[in-house]
C-alpha cells in the first residue's frame, strides 16, 4: 500500500503556502500570461511572472525588412489598437527620412488614432467589468467596436491587423462611407458610453471590488517606467500627445484626465474619461477635415514619390509611378544613415521606436519600447498582500496585451 | 522649460571633464558616449542634479557592431526629464568577450526587465543585477540571438519543403 503512495517533494508537508500556476492558458488572464503565485489562503505572498510565450523575434525580423515591410509587424504588437502602432511606425520613418506630411494627412491620422484608442479602452474597461462579473457591458460595447472596425475596413480593407497607411500618408483617400460611418459613430457612441459608464461608475459592487486594489503611488509608478493611463491614474499628467506633439496634436483642445490613488478604479475612470476626450478630438478633427476646400480636400499623402508607394493602377499606366514603384520595392531609394527615437501615445502608454539606420535598405537595429513590457514588472508589487481575485482584476486593468509584451 | 542641450552638455562636461565623448544631436536629441565604468555615475548625476533631474527611464537596449573591435556591444539609455520635458540618450560600449556593465536597477526599477531583455538578446552581463536570467527566450538557449553573427534564414533556399506555406 505505502509503496504506491504518491511521493511528495521534500518539505511539501511542512509548507504552509500553496503554489498556484495561473496561466499560461487560463480564461481569466486574457492572453498568454503565466503567473506563479505563492498563496497563503487567498492572500498572495509572492508572484513570479513568466513572459515570452508568444515571442516572435520582431526586432530580428525587422533587420531584414525594408521600412515599408515592417508596418505589418507593428500590427501584431498591441493588436487591440493596431492602427496606433502603424501610425507610430510611419511617423518614425518620416522623421528619419525628413518627410513633412500635409495637415489633412495629420488630421486623418488623428481620426484613425483616436478611433483606435477608443476601441482599445473599450476592450480594456469592459474586460475589467467581465472580471468583476459584469458581462453585459462587454457584450453591449462590442457593437461599437465593430463599427470602428468597419471604418478601418473602409479605409484599408482589414479589421484587426490593419497595416493601415503608408510612409508619407495613406494608400488611398477615405471614401464617403468611411465618413458616414464616422458621423454615425460620433452621433451614437456618446449615449452608449454614458450608459456603459452608468453600469459601472457608481456601482457599489464594482467600486468595492476595484477601489484600493492594485494601487501604486506616483513615485513608484514613475520609477517603474509606467506611462499612459496607468501612470495618469497615479496622478502624473504625462501624455506624449501634449509633451511632444506629433501629427498636429497641438491643433486640438483636450484635457488629460488624471487619478489620485493609481488603483484599479482610477485606472478604469481615467480610461473612461479618455474616451470622452478622444470623442471630442474626433469631433474637432472631423470639422477640420470638412474645412479643406478645392485640391486640398483630396490630399491624402505627402508629395514624396521616392518613399510613398504609388497606387497600383498608376504603376500599370504611368512611367514615373512604375519607376518609383520598382525603386522602392528593390530598395534603390536612398535612406539616410542616422538614429531616431520617436514615440507616440499608444492606448496603453508611450510606444517608442528606436531606429538605427546605416544607410542600407533595412534598419540596422530597431527596438520597440513596449509600454506593457515595462510596467508588467510592477505586477508583483501591485498584488503582494492582496487577494487572488483582486490580482485578476489588476491584471486586466493594467491593459496587458501579450503580443506587445513579448514582441 | 529652459533646459537646453547646450546647458546639459556644459553641466556634464563640468562634472566629468573629457571622459564623455562624441556629443551629437541627431534629430534634436542630445547623444553622447560614456566609458562603461562610469555608466552608473553618469546616471546618478543625471538623476540627482538639481537642474537636470532625468528621473524617468524611457528605454534601455543594446546594439551590436561586430566591426567595432573592442567596443562591439553598445548599451543605449534613453532618459527623460518630465518636468522640463527633455530627452537625452547616452551609450556605453563593452567588448563582446567580456560585456560587463553595471546595472541600473538600483536607480530605476524599470531597468530590471529591460536589462534582462538586453542580456537575453545580446548577452550583456549587468553586474549586480538581482535576477539576471533570460526573459523572452527559453532558458536552455546558449547563444544570444540578436547579435549580428546569427543571420536570418536565407529566403532563396530551395532545400526546404514549404509548399503548404506558399513558398514552394
Amino acid at each position: 500500500m505505502s509503496e504506491q503512495h504518491i511521493k511528495l517533494p521534500e518539505g511539501s508537508i511542512e509548507k504552509t503556502t500553496t503554489t498556484l500556476n495561473l496561466g499560461p492558458t487560463h480564461p481569466a488572464t486574457h492572453g498568454v500570461f503565466q503567473n506563479i503565485l505563492e498563496l497563503d489562503g487567498e492572500r498572495i505572498v509572492s508572484t513570479e511572472q513568466t513572459v515570452g510565450y508568444i515571442h516572435r523575434a520582431f526586432e530580428k525580423l525587422a533587420e531584414r525588412r525594408p521600412l515599408f515591410q515592417i508596418t505589418p509587424i507593428t500590427d501584431r504588437l498591441n493588436y487591440c489598437s493596431s492602427p496606433l502602432n502603424n501610425m507610430g511606425w510611419h511617423m518614425t520613418c518620416e522623421k528619419l527620412l525628413g518627410i513633412k506630411t500635409p495637415k489633412r494627412v495629420d488630421y486623418l491620422r488623428v481620426i484613425i488614432m483616436e478611433l483606435a484608442r477608443i476601441s482599445d479602452h473599450l476592450i480594456c474597461n469592459s474586460i475589467v467589468g467581465v472580471d468583476a462579473g459584469a458581462y453585459t457591458g462587454f457584450l453591449y460595447v462590442m457593437q461599437y467596436r465593430e463599427l470602428i472596425y468597419e471604418i478601418y475596413e473602409e479605409i484599408c480593407g482589414s479589421r484587426l491587423t490593419t497595416n493601415i497607411g503608408r510612409i508619407g500618408g495613406f494608400e488611398r483617400n477615405f471614401n464617403d462611407i468611411a465618413f458616414q460611418k464616422l458621423e454615425k459613430f460620433l452621433k451614437e457612441y456618446p449615449g452608449v458610453l454614458k450608459e456603459f459608464e452608468n453600469l459601472f461608475q457608481r456601482n457599489r459592487i464594482f467600486m468595492d471590488r476595484t477601489k484600493l486594489t492594485g494601487a501604486i503611488s506616483a513615485e513608484r509608478a514613475l520609477n517603474y517606467g509606467f506611462t499612459g493611463p496607468n501612470l495618469r491614474a497615479a496622478g502624473v499628467d504625462y501624455d506624449v500627445r501634449v509633451h511632444s506633439p506629433y501629427s498636429s496634436y497641438e491643433d486640438f483642445q483636450f484635457n488629460i484626465p488624471v487619478g489620485t490613488t493609481g488603483d484599479n478604479y482610477d485606472r478604469w475612470m481615467v480610461r473612461s474619461r479618455e474616451m470622452w476626450e478622444s470623442l471630442s478630438i474626433l469631433e474637432q478633427a472631423w470639422h477640420k477635415i470638412q474645412d479643406f476646400e478645392g485640391a486640398e480636400a483630396d490630399v491624402f499623402h505627402a508629395d514624396v514619390p521616392e518613399y510613398f508607394l504609388p497606387e497600383k493602377k498608376d504603376v500599370y499606366t504611368k512611367m514615373e509611378a512604375l519607376i518609383w514603384h520598382f525603386k522602392i520595392i528593390m530598395g534603390e531609394t536612398k535612406i539616410p544613415a542616422g538614429e531616431v527615437y520617436h514615440s507616440i501615445e499608444a492606448a496603453n502608454g508611450e510606444l517608442g521606436y528606436y531606429l538605427i539606420s546605416d544607410g542600407g535598405r533595412t534598419p540596422y537595429r530597431l527596438h520597440f519600447r513596449r509600454p506593457c513590457f515595462i510596467y508588467y514588472q510592477a505586477y508583483e508589487e501591485l498584488t503582494k498582500g492582496g487577494m487572488l481575485s483582486d490580482a485578476i482584476m489588476t491584471m486586466s486593468s493594467l491593459n496587458l496585451i501579450a503580443g506587445e509584451l513579448d514582441a | 522649460m529652459g533646459l537646453t542641450n547646450e546647458h546639459i552638455k556644459q553641466r556634464l562636461t563640468e562634472k566629468f571633464g573629457d571622459q564623455l565623448i562624441n556629443f551629437e544631436e541627431p534629430y534634436g536629441m542630445l547623444t553622447f558616449e560614456a566609458p562603461r565604468e562610469l555608466n552608473l555615475k553618469v546616471l546618478n548625476f543625471l538623476y540627482d542634479d538639481e537642474e537636470l533631474k532625468f528621473r524617468f527611464m524611457t528605454d534601455l537596449c543594446a546594439v551590436h557592431y561586430p566591426d567595432n573591435k573592442g567596443k562591439e556591444l553598445a548599451v543605449v539609455y534613453h532618459l527623460h526629464n518630465l518636468v522640463d520635458n527633455c530627452r537625452i540618450r547616452f551609450k556605453v560600449f563593452a567588448p563582446v568577450e567580456q560585456p560587463d556593465v553595471y546595472t541600473a536597477t538600483g536607480l530605476f526599477s524599470a531597468a530590471n526587465w529591460m536589462e534582462r531583455e538586453t542580456y537575453d538578446f545580446y548577452g550583456v552581463n549587468f553586474v549586480g543585477h538581482p535576477n539576471l536570467k533570460r526573459i523572452l527566450n527559453v532558458e536552455e538557449m546558449d547563444y544570444f540571438p540578436l547579435r549580428k553573427e546569427f543571420p536570418l534564414e536565407d529566403q532563396s533556399r530551395v532545400d526546404k519543403d514549404d509548399e503548404m506555406f506558399g513558398r514552394g
